[in-house]
């Protein structure tokens, strides 16, 4: 039943000295679909990737918004990420009511990283099952924040998480020198591209399954609709993809279904999911 | 004295009772669920004079403790430099000041604790010392100070102020107490007259109107303190400063005995 000794509660140290539940954990992350995130010197971008859970059912909300500066998209356990947003939320209202200012990004997460950290290190708490990636701007600029399970925090160029989001940070890191600099839209295109790199030949991005959000200096974080979405998705149409991919151009795209079968190849047997990923 | 032949004394005698110190007659005893906070304050500071000029914002406070109509301590400092953008001027009980003082710089160690590069704004601490007083006065406990909050803030000069009841307002002058009605007549005009005043004619007329201050206010002092913060030139608090008294009409004056 237990793939190893010493992996039944969360606080008990492998003889390697490793957390094996908050390993678990981590993995939670890579079950989710793939989400990127990059800044330039004035803004940052969020772009993700929705999967619906069945045919009959909505996609599932990605990108959320947190306060006027700041945003998040989410990889791993949804029901998670919501407790987290509502936490970050209430700390970004606590803030400005008591300072008249937008909370900075650091001290924001800072505070999360210790809520997150609690759950490591005591046996009647679960490591939090959700990654994420925020999104803003303060004083201090335009920031990429990514957090994991493990409560590590990054303070990032440009990332991505979730399922097959190597193929994305391969292309981040081919580009990485001229985010700094790029304007808004380059910014989101050059997100579309590494998101779309993470996608199996068979599929391509669309506005049904592509969420966009952004925040700058006096842009308040700002989640596009599907009819916003379009014009940036036809500014990456027709390019050709990397890997060989893309097929032919009017070919309808499949919908992203959780069975569809764009994630990693399980590596060993998987137990039946106890909670839906996004 | 002590015959162990014959019974001990008794061991306890003319004492309250065990288990019932103080049980005196005619009281009430046990714990009592009535509290009375304090209703007026004890030792306490006058005006606050504040303006707001072109670069920058000057407050002045004078260095006096008064208990009741006694001035009882001559060297009470009220303005300070919070951090290098903010300083504040305070009027009103003296402990209540300290007080806020106290947790005031504990504000600032944590926040250089952080040593993120983030600095305290002159908005942040008017807001959060608004939400402080409102929320001692909405506990019938109220902190008895006028606080008076200057600063520079995204390059602009910023004048703001908070009363013992959490009211707070931002203005071009600003006075507390008896120089609300002394003062603020005198730097209306004048900033009328000159409405982007430079360091030195805000300063001046800060110096006069302490002076004025000084002879009209039967609980002022003729050392005073003045906090001045500058876009271009930092923060700085010179002082103690002192009131030119000039008493030579004195012996003109009658009909007030």
């Amino acid at each position: 039943m237990f793939r190893n000794q010493y992996d039944s509660d969360v606080t008990v140290w492998s003889p390697q000295g490793r957390l094996h539940q908050v390993e678990y954990a981590m993995e939670a992350v890579n079950l989710g679909s793939a989400t990127v995130g990059l800044k330039s010197k004035t803004h940052a971008v969020l772009i993700a990737l929705k999967r619906a859970s069945s045919e009959l059912s909505a996609y599932q909300k990605k990108v959320i918004n947190i306060d006027e500066h700041i945003g998040i998209t989410i990889s791993g356990l949804t029901a998670d990420a919501r407790i987290l947003s509502r936490y970050m939320r209430t700390e970004c209202l606590n803030y400005k009511y008591s300072h008249d200012t937008v909370l900075p990004l650091n001290r924001l997460i800072s505070t999360l990283g210790n809520k997150m950290q609690v759950c490591t290190q005591r046996y009647d708490r679960r490591p939090y099952g959700v990654g994420l990636l925020v999104a803003g701007f303060d004083d201090k600029g335009a920031h990429i924040y990514q957090t994991c399970p493990s409560a590590n925090y990054y303070d990032c160029k440009a990332m991505s998480i979730g399922a097959r989001s190597q193929s994305a940070r391969t292309y981040l890191e081919k580009k990485i020198d001229e985010l700094h600099n790029a304007p808004l839209e380059d910014l989101i295109k050059h997100g579309l591209r590494a998101l779309r790199d993470t996608l199996p030949p068979e599929v391509d991005l669309n506005t049904k399954n592509v969420s966009i959000g952004f925040v700058g200096d006096k842009q308040p974080f700002k989640i596009l609709d599907e009819d916003e979405t379009a014009p940036f998705l036809a500014l990456i149409e027709g390019e050709e993809r990397r890997g060989g991919g893309g097929g032919p151009p009017d070919a309808a795209a499949a919908p992203l279904r959780d069975e569809a079968g764009d994630q990693d190849a399980p590596r060993e047997p998987v137990p039946q999911v106890a909670m839906d990923t996004d | 004295m002590f015959d162990p032949t014959s019974n001990p004394p008794p061991f306890w005698q003319n004492g309250p009772a065990p288990g019932a110190f103080y049980n005196f007659p005619n009281t009430k005893s046990g714990p009592s669920d009535e509290f009375q906070h304090s209703q007026a304050p004890i030792t306490t500071a006058t005006s606050i004079v504040a303006i707001k000029y072109a670069t920058g914002v000057i407050i002045a406070g004078d260095l006096l403790g008064s208990y009741g109509s006694l001035a009882r301590y001559r060297n009470c400092p009220r303005v300070l430099q919070v951090n290098e953008n903010i300083i504040l001027g305070a009027g009103g009980d003296y402990g209540d000041f300290q007080y806020i003082k106290n947790f005031i710089e504990q504000k600032i160690v944590q926040e250089e604790c952080l040593d993120d590069g983030f600095k305290l704004k002159p908005k942040s601490l008017y807001c959060w010392l608004t939400r402080v007083m409102y929320s001692c006065r909405s506990k019938f406990d109220p902190l008895w100070n006028n606080l008076v909050i200057g600063g520079i803030q995204d390059g602009e000069p910023f004048l703001g102020t908070v009363d013992k009841l959490g009211t707070a307002f931002t203005d071009k002058i600003i006075c507390t107490g008896y120089g609300a009605h002394i003062a603020v007549p005198l730097l209306r005009e004048a900033m009328e007259k000159n409405p982007n005043m430079s360091k030195d004619e805000a300063k001046a007329l800060v110096e006069k109107s302490m002076e004025v201050l000084f002879y009209r206010d039967a609980r002022s002092f003729p050392k005073y303190q003045v906090a001045i913060i500058d876009q271009n030139e930092g923060s700085v608090i010179e002082g103690p400063l002192v009131v030119k008294q000039n008493w030579s009409l004195a012996h003109m004056i009658s009909g007030y005995n």
